[in-house]
């Protein structure tokens, strides 16, 4: 089984969790900036983190024959100082250019907060100045709901964006056909507790089929499984899925979106 | 595309062990909350009302736990004070 891992948060992980997803049949990895567990006090913090997303850890993955990837943001659980989140998203387009990024992300809301939503409508303007791709975090438990419907009223009033180029991650039952119906793409997440599980997420496969869709395990280093993608594969295996419909939405589906972006090459025999 | 499930799947032999024991788990959460005197929490509330949607024989009970446990309103709070979530809507007082 190959496939993609969309969504994962390197740097908290041991290299063991490499050897474990290429074994796997990982292709490729992508990982969005996100929050270390503590706020970061200073824009020089944050580059220093971004220059270990473009620079360092591609070289750690490398040695295990991984590409990796990238996305570059301040993340919604830090944007709620406004002065700090400008200083660091100025330094975001110098980066831009780096081979191994591939979009702003993973912005969005987390607790649903003004200075929070008016850091996301600083991220889509950046993301469109630059041509960027958009990778969406959509808040936590009970505040998904809402921050879904607010991000996605803060996309639309970006009448320039294009839908297919922004991904709205974390979906579950109650969000993904808000997502879907208005052109999207939408990921799902696949934690042991706190999102969707394997057998959900295949269950809303089942629901909704399978256009626009990818599964990531957004693994980091909180309660998380690195290997949560291949084992929604051998779900849809025995709910006796072939294996190509597999390869569609664990390894297709991704390429497919992420192959917006110049950036993003994957050598495999076949995408 | 569509995805038609494969008539000899057995969705009751594959999970029903594993539905059991979740099921079973909920049930030993609320004794021990009780045990310890914790029943009042708006979270243990929020749990015992939308596990009436269990009970319903329409399809979709997952979206309706999920929508009976999210914030209904619409608008951006004023600022976050905290980082995390419950995992249920409080309701103002």
């Amino acid at each position: 089984m190959r496939y993609i891992e969309p969504h994962a948060h390197m740097v908290s992980r041991t290299t063991d969790d490499y050897t474990a997803m290429v074994t796997a049949g990982c292709q490729a990895v992508c990982e969005p900036a996100f929050w270390a567990g503590f706020d970061r006090r200073t824009a020089e913090g944050f580059h220093d983190y971004f220059l270990q997303l473009v620079d360092y850890e591609p070289r750690r993955a490398k040695k295990y024959q991984l590409p990796h990837y990238c996305w570059l943001c301040i993340n919604p659980k830090e944007s709620e100082d406004v002065k700090l989140a400008e200083e660091v998203i100025s330094i975001i387009p110098s980066l831009l250019d780096r081979q191994s990024v591939l979009g702003i992300g993973e912005i969005g809301l987390n607790k649903n907060s003004r200075n929070e939503y008016k850091i996301l409508e600083m991220h889509i303007q950046l993301a469109l100045d630059h041509d960027q791709l958009i990778l969406v975090h959509t808040p936590h438990l009970e505040d998904k709901l809402k921050g879904t419907k607010l991000i996605l009223q803060a996309l639309k009033n970006f009448p320039k964006l294009k839908p297919e180029r922004v991904i709205i991650d974390h979906v579950e039952e109650h969000t993904a056909r808000l997502v879907l119906d208005q052109g999207f793409w939408a990921g799902m997440t696949l934690y042991p507790e706190s999102k969707c599980t394997p057998a959900r997420a295949v269950d809303i496969l089942e629901m909704l089929g399978t256009d626009r869709l990818w599964l990531n395990s957004a693994c980091d280093w909180g309660h998380s499984d690195p290997l949560a993608v291949p084992k929604a594969g051998l779900e849809m295996r025995r709910r006796g899925y072939s294996a190509d419909v597999v390869d569609q939405v664990l390894y297709r589906n991704p390429v497919s979106f992420l192959s917006q972006s110049s950036h993003f090459s994957i050598s495999n025999e076949e995408k | 595309m569509k995805l038609s499930p494969a008539a000899s799947y057995s969705a009751v032999d594959q999970s029903f062990i594993d539905a059991r024991a979740r099921l079973l788990d909920v049930a030993a959460f609320l004794d021990r909350v009780q045990r310890y005197g914790q029943e009042d929490d708006f979270r243990v509330a929020a749990l015992k009302q939308a596990i009436a949607q269990l009970s319903t024989s329409e399809p979709g009970r997952v979206e309706r736990i999920l929508l009976e446990l999210s914030d209904p309103s619409l608008e951006p709070i004023p600022a976050a004070s905290m980082q995390g979530a419950f995992g249920a809507y409080k309701p103002q007082s």
